[in-house]
């Protein structure tokens, strides 16, 4: 590796953990879009500060694109507050009205203007490390290294300080409130850090890698665990990975870098979508088709509980009475079998012993309106679960 | 070139034509496509299938190493769906909320997108140029296949929302009611999606990626205002579409250096502007004097109501009636009225103040 290349990587793990802290509480907070809104936005901060400046490197440029960024939350706010549209909308006219005012006065002044919309949106990781930062004739590194490692510190300093106070004002901002926290000033403060980040990651990455930086490794710890510390760990973890394997298929495609470093983390969240243990897609399928035949089972017992007479209770009339297939019906016979809830007497079907007490106990709780008791039963009862 | 020349280009110069066709048949349709959009909540949609587009084209462009423009358009068709099918497929099948999904579904898809087109521009082949012309938007490149395109699409969701127009009016606002009717809500849903979908994929290339999800809703969002009507709304909503097209057009190709795609989105967000201020019946500015006239009312309510009260007790206790203990105001507004007046240095009410504060009082 040279040197170059370990920069790079070291600033791309840098930006992601920087994202993923906020993205955190935006997802949990259900605001993530605001990040979307943010990142094109200050576009027009950066525009603003550099007609103020003349100077693409001055910190100015920041400010100015943090204040855009904390405009847009105050806007959307505003527009919300009115109740004449429903609140996704106001986020979707604030961001590209900003952006067009941005890329306009880009477009009038473009001879004096080296900004091009394109590295704004898109960023290029691989000429970060020629941004060089001198103090004097030292050589101090690159600066986007030393901009995002300070907003980090920054933002760990305030997670650990506020920790307890974020965690009740995101899950409960009634309880946090009474307790003296204000969520509206944990808000702000939360908008005003998100802004700052995404100011800070988006001249290395560019403004919709940032996006994909906060929300996606946030959404995918999310679908793992229900634990705040854990999720900010998990999402961390993410973002590192995908920041370092990134840049590598980027390397071996000899593509874009921040293009790259999505793809990895869209596969990522794929990967969980689609495995994650409780939460994920397949899991879910399977939880919806076990509960759709639990349900078959209750009903079919509750049948033969409130039927005597054998007429009921042969297995050519349950075909009819319920309108299963062949195959369902099959299915759920042998369920109840194999859980030795039923006895088959060719061709009359009979409740056992248990399922006798099964029907029982499951009525007792229907009638008295305590149905989610009914769901524990099952543990009780079943030895194979549908 | 003022304003007026300009419109005069239009009628005699076949390119100014062409494009202003074109930007005003894509307002009608985004006007009328976004204005479903936004009352299914889905305004956001947009702006998330937008960006899912950008690999769709990249993929059809390496497949078929063309430029051919329908071709592009239907890649970016096939990946608007897909991640149309994804948002959906998260938001019910996990626990994470629409906003994580759209998030997720527009970075992750645009910069798959970026991934492919920056690999597409270091292959060795000549014909790459120029697509990113999706990214911004360029109506210049507009030409008369592509208006024609918008036109049949228009042509395609006018007579689909003409056939369909009774179940999708009930579905946008009671979808479960719908189902009991009868009707199938998935296709119905599938329908409007794809049609969506479809707009916005035409839209890319004249206000690009990152502006069309305003074009979407920007247009909806004024109609909104001025309406509680379905027809009405999509009706202002497609006429909203096609003046901020058709004067955005003009006016950046009057101005110098001024792009078209974000002179549409700002006036079509001016023409929001406008409407959340002026609406008639739901604008910030009649909400204003209603509040006024409100408060206003109120007062001299309960003004007529103390005094009322005073008269009827006699005695005269608590505050007294002096003239200098009311609100100058709203006493020269009651007296103007004719329900009260001064007596003694103390305001009294007139017999017609009585019969009113007493039918209050009831």
């Amino acid at each position: 590796m040279t040197l170059p290349q370990i920069e790079i990587q070291l600033i791309a793990a840098l930006v992601a953990i920087t994202c993923a802290i906020p993205g955190v509480f935006l997802v949990l907070r259900k605001m993530s879009l605001i990040s979307d809104a943010i990142s094109h936005s200050i576009l027009l901060g950066i525009v603003l500060g550099f007609f103020i400046t003349q100077d693409l490197s001055s910190p100015l440029l920041i400010a100015m694109a943090a204040i855009a960024g904390v405009i847009t939350v105050i806007l959307v706010e505003a527009i919300q507050n009115t109740k004449l549209v429903k609140e996704d909308t106001a986020i979707g006219l604030v961001f590209p009205a900003m952006f067009s005012i941005g890329i306009i006065l880009i477009s009038q002044n473009a001879n004096d203007v080296h900004l091009d919309v394109d590295a704004v949106l898109l960023g290029e990781l691989a000429f970060a490390p020629f941004n060089r930062w001198y103090i004097g004739d030292m050589d101090m590194g690159p600066k986007a290294l030393w901009v995002v490692g300070s907003i980090l510190v920054v933002l760990v300093t305030l997670l650990i300080l506020f920790f307890k106070e974020l965690k009740i004002s995101t899950f409960d901002p009634g309880l946090s409130a009474a307790l003296g926290i204000s969520p509206i000033l944990m808000h702000y403060g939360l908008m005003t850090v998100s802004s700052v980040t995404i100011v800070g990651a988006f001249d290395a990455v560019g403004a919709i890698l940032v996006v994909a930086l906060m929300i996606v490794p946030a959404a995918g710890a999310y679908l793992l665990t229900t634990n705040l510390k854990k999720m900010l760990l998990l999402a961390i973890f993410f973002g590192l990975f995908s920041a370092i394997s990134g840049y590598w298929a980027a390397n071996l495609l000899n593509a874009s870098i921040s293009g790259s470093m999505a793809t990895v983390l869209g596969i990522v969240f794929l990967l969980i979508y689609l495995f994650a243990p409780s939460k994920g897609l397949i899991a879910n399928v399977y939880r919806d088709k076990r509960q759709k035949n639990e349900v078959m089972l209750l009903t079919f017992l509750l049948h033969l509980h409130q039927h005597s007479d054998k007429e009921e209770r042969s297995v050519q009339h349950l075909n009819y009475h319920f309108s299963w297939s062949q195959k369902q019906a099959k299915k759920i016979l042998k369920l109840a079998v194999d859980n030795g809830l039923i006895y088959v007497e060719n061709p009359y079907v009979n409740l056992t012993e248990k399922g006798e007490k099964f029907n029982v106990e499951a009525i007792n709780y229907i009638l008295s309106n305590q149905t989610e008791k009914v769901e524990r039963m099952k543990q009780d009862f079943l030895l194979f679960r549908g | 070139m003022s304003i007026l020349e300009y419109f005069d280009l239009v009628i005699s110069d076949y390119t100014l034509r062409t494009i202003t066709f074109g930007t005003a048949a894509l307002g009608a349709i985004c006007g009328m496509l976004g204005s479903f959009a936004v009352l299914r909540k889905q305004s956001l949609l947009g702006d998330a299938i937008s960006h899912a587009a950008l690999p769709g084209i990249a993929i059809a462009f390496l497949i078929t190493q063309t430029k051919d423009n329908n071709m592009l358009l239907f890649g970016a068709l096939i990946s608007g769906v897909i991640a149309t099918y994804w948002i959906r497929g998260i938001v019910t099948r996990t626990h994470l909320k629409t906003d994580a999904a759209l998030g997720i579904i527009l970075s992750v898809f645009f910069g798959f997108g970026m991934l492919l087109l920056t690999y597409i521009q270091k292959q060795p082949n000549a014909n790459q140029a120029g697509l990113d012309k999706y990214l911004f938007g360029q109506a210049a490149t507009l030409v008369t296949k592509d208006v024609k395109m918008l036109l049949y699409v228009l042509g395609i969701s006018l007579f689909i929302l003409l056939l369909f127009w009774k179940e999708l009016k009930v579905m946008l606002f009671d979808a479960e009611y719908t189902q009991t009717l009868g009707f199938n809500v998935k296709f119905l849903d599938l329908l409007i999606t794809f049609c969506i979908v479809l707009a916005i994929v035409l839209g890319l290339q004249t206000v690009g990626v990152v502006l069309m999800s305003a074009m979407l809703l920007a247009p909806a969002a004024a109609a909104r205002q001025w309406t509680d009507k379905l027809w009405v709304m999509l009706f202002l909503a497609a006429i909203f579409g096609i003046v901020a097209g058709v004067f955005g057009t003009a006016i950046s190709a009057t101005g110098d250096n001024l792009s078209t795609g974000p002179v549409i989105v700002l006036l079509a967000v001016g023409i929001v502007i406008f409407s959340f201020v002026f609406s008639p019946t739901r604008g910030l500015l009649m909400r204003h004097f209603r509040f006024k006239k409100n408060k206003k009312s109120f007062q001299q309510t309960k003004i007529l109501l103390d005094l009322y009260r005073k008269n009827k007790s006699e005695e005269g206790e608590g505050i007294p009636l002096q003239v200098s203990n009311f609100p100058v105001r709203t006493m020269k507004e009651l007296q103007d009225k004719g329900l009260v007046h001064i007596e003694d240095n103390a305001w009294q009410l007139t017999t017609d103040g009585i019969t009113q504060a007493k039918n209050i009082n009831l």
